[in-house]
């Protein structure tokens, strides 16, 4: 009863508030859009420059989507690459083939790498080995690889920042202290706000999966419901822990100042970067994450096509975490009513 | 619906106070504040600013808790949660939704307090109609002005009939019409048995009231009728006496201090 009062006025004020449905609506959809142009774009096609590079060589290179210009002398070529005309410099030295790499963009370099050694290879051995995927495939995009965990991270950036940002307002313009000189209890504040939001949370969930699949196409290899699911409850996370940390912001400010110190690091550890060289030990700070059992279970899905038996771990945790906040943000209703 | 029982609740007075202290980051706001109001007694609190008017009404109600002391509401020891329900409460910030229209806030205020359907919708109009803002309830209270802000926080507070009504300066803002109908509803209130606490600055306000109390740097020094604190004082008017009494307490807590 009191739940649904408080559940109905957030809607009201929601939907009255335009800027915020489309911060909370359009803004995840116009970052990974963007994500999707950036990381998605045309295969890498390096210029390289060559010096007196048999011509069987230069044939392979430039049928393997790499610009090959030839240059009379070494000194010539070197200088192009200092120009930053060229990526690389191929050149045939006293011992063999010598390659001098332009060595700023990682990625660019080892594509560069993967080029010259194939089409070396293919001189070398006519036996080619036949590759199959287990899953994912040939047209595999990075964005395809990091996608899921981007689809998470959003869900969960935008909804941590509104339920920090609107319960923080809650306090300083003196309606919650309206509110707890009603007979309401200090949980169903709680659950009053999980209602309200939870449901705009599941209709933002909705939405960034369906553009990220359908229009966006990103690789999908598992159930849709299953996404939807790991997405509510990331948001149902962001949504407890952004209200409970606004408890100790005093004002919108401070909200701001938790991004570096609890969105960033998530988004570090969730498997937007590999982290297996990364030592153990430190590691481990991912299980305190719940952006990282919601990015593993998002990969699962969607790109090894996992069901429930395979994430179902994740799920647990994120409603432990869900609850754990929870309960945190009924104690911390304390310090403004003791009962 | 109304919870707030107890078989003599009638003849329980309707706040108890005894030795209340409040302290805040150690500088002690409220010392040692001791008073009875009976029920259906309209009770004004006056006192400088940053005497301790809210923080001592704040108690009162259990919204906030005293370091020291006891409070009882109607013979029950708060805080405590059904005795939110007994009273209706009007804070000194307006605290209302503004992207919400009048009505909108009122429907939720009343919800919290358990009206609901065709009684919910009645008295959302009663109480607007005793504050005058009935043609304007379908506003957004962002485009209130301020004495409407003022009138909707208060008509909120009357929403659920409490038997108690504790109101933080609720006439600041208001036109002297409105205010004087503002103030001929809470002696229509009071005499239908209504326990009524109000702080105020206005000093007219304060003479309606059945009794004062008079709050300076945290101390009660004086609680009496209007008539009795002018009598004592040996002045003419509550103003003079509220400036008399004031003048008396800080010679007494200056020669204290020496101590
Ligand atoms: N939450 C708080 N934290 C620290 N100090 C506080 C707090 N609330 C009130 N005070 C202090 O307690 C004293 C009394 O404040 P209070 O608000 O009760 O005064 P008041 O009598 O209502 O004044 P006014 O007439 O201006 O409303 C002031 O010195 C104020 O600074
Ligand atoms: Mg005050």
């Amino acid at each position: 009863m009191r739940i649904r009062a408080l559940a109905i006025r957030i809607i009201l004020q929601f939907i009255k508030d335009k800027r915020t449905l489309a911060l909370l609506f359009l803004a995840p959809l116009l970052v990974l859009s963007l994500m999707k142009l950036v990381f998605d774009g045309q295969a890498i096609s390096p210029d390289i420059g060559t010096v007196d590079l048999p011509e069987a060589y230069i044939g392979g290179l430039s049928n393997a989507n790499a610009a090959i210009i030839e240059y009379d002398s070494a000194d010539e070529a070197q200088q192009a690459l200092r120009e930053n005309n060229l990526d690389a410099v191929i050149q045939i030295g006293a011992n063999g083939p010598a390659i001098t790499l332009e060595g700023s963009d990682p990625s660019m370099n080892k594509a560069i790498l993967l080029l010259i050694q194939n089409t070396l290879q293919a001189k070398a051995s006519s036996i080619a080995p036949a590759v199959t995927y287990l899953h994912g495939g040939p047209d595999m995009a990075p964005f395809d690889s990091f996608g899921p965990v981007l689809i998470g991270f959003f869900s969960f950036f935008f909804v941590f920042l509104l339920a920090g940002v609107s319960f923080l307002r809650e306090r300083t313009s003196g309606t919650l202290e309206r509110l707890l000189a009603s007979p309401i209890r200090r949980s169903e504040v709680v659950l009053g706000y999980l209602a309200g939001f939870g449901l705009f949370t599941l209709v933002q969930s909705m939405l960034i999966a369906w553009y990220s699949i359908h229009v966006l196409g990103m690789y999908m290899a598992g159930q849709i419901g299953y996404v939807l699911l790991i997405n509510l409850l990331l948001s149902l996370t962001a949504l407890t822990l952004g209200t409970l940390l606004s408890s100790f912001a005093s004002n919108e400010f401070q909200i701001i100042q938790f991004i570096p110190i609890v969105i960033v690091p998530q988004a570090f550890f969730s498997g937007l970067f590999n982290l297996d060289a990364m030592n153990p030990w430190l590691q481990k700070i991912s299980n305190a994450m719940p952006l990282f059992y919601g990015a593993d279970a998002m990969q699962g899905i969607m790109i090894r096509g996992e069901g429930w038996s395979d994430f179902q771990i994740d799920v647990y945790v994120l409603i432990g975490f869900s609850l754990l906040f929870a309960l945190l943000n009924v104690l911390a209703l304390k310090k403004h009513r003791r009962m | 619906m109304s919870a707030i029982p107890s078989m003599n609740a009638e003849l329980e007075p309707a706040l108890q106070l005894h030795q209340i202290q409040r302290r805040f980051n150690g500088k002690t706001v409220l010392d040692g504040i001791s008073l009875t109001i009976p029920q259906g007694e309209l009770f004004g609190l006056l006192g400088p600013s940053g005497s301790g008017k809210t923080t001592l009404i704040k108690l009162m109600t259990g919204i906030d808790q005293a370091d020291g002391g006891s409070v009882r509401m109607l013979g029950e020891p708060i805080p405590q949660l059904k005795m939110l329900q007994a009273f209706g409460y009007m804070a000194q910030a307006d605290a209302l939704y503004n992207e919400l229209t009048g009505k909108q806030n009122l429907a939720f205020f009343g919800a919290l307090f358990g009206l609901k359907g065709e009684q919910l919708q009645a008295r959302i109009q009663a109480v607007a109609a005793l504050v005058e803002l009935t043609d304007h309830l379908g506003k957004p209270v962002g485009a209130y002005s301020g004495g409407m802000k003022r009138r909707l926080s208060l008509a909120a507070a009357l929403l659920h009939e409490p038997r108690l009504l504790v109101l933080d300066e609720p006439t600041v803002g208001i036109d002297p019409v409105l205010r004087r109908s503002v103030w001929a509803e809470l002696s229509t209130l009071s005499k239908q048995g209504v326990t009524i606490i109000v702080t105020t600055h206005v000093m007219d306000e304060a003479e309606k009231c059945n009794r004062l109390g008079m709050i300076r740097d945290g101390k009660l020094i004086a609680v009496d009728t209007p008539e009795a604190i002018i009598a004592e004082a040996g002045v003419a008017t509550i103003e003079e006496a509220f400036i008399a009494l004031g003048q008396q307490q800080a010679v007494r807590s200056g020669t204290g201090a020496t101590r």
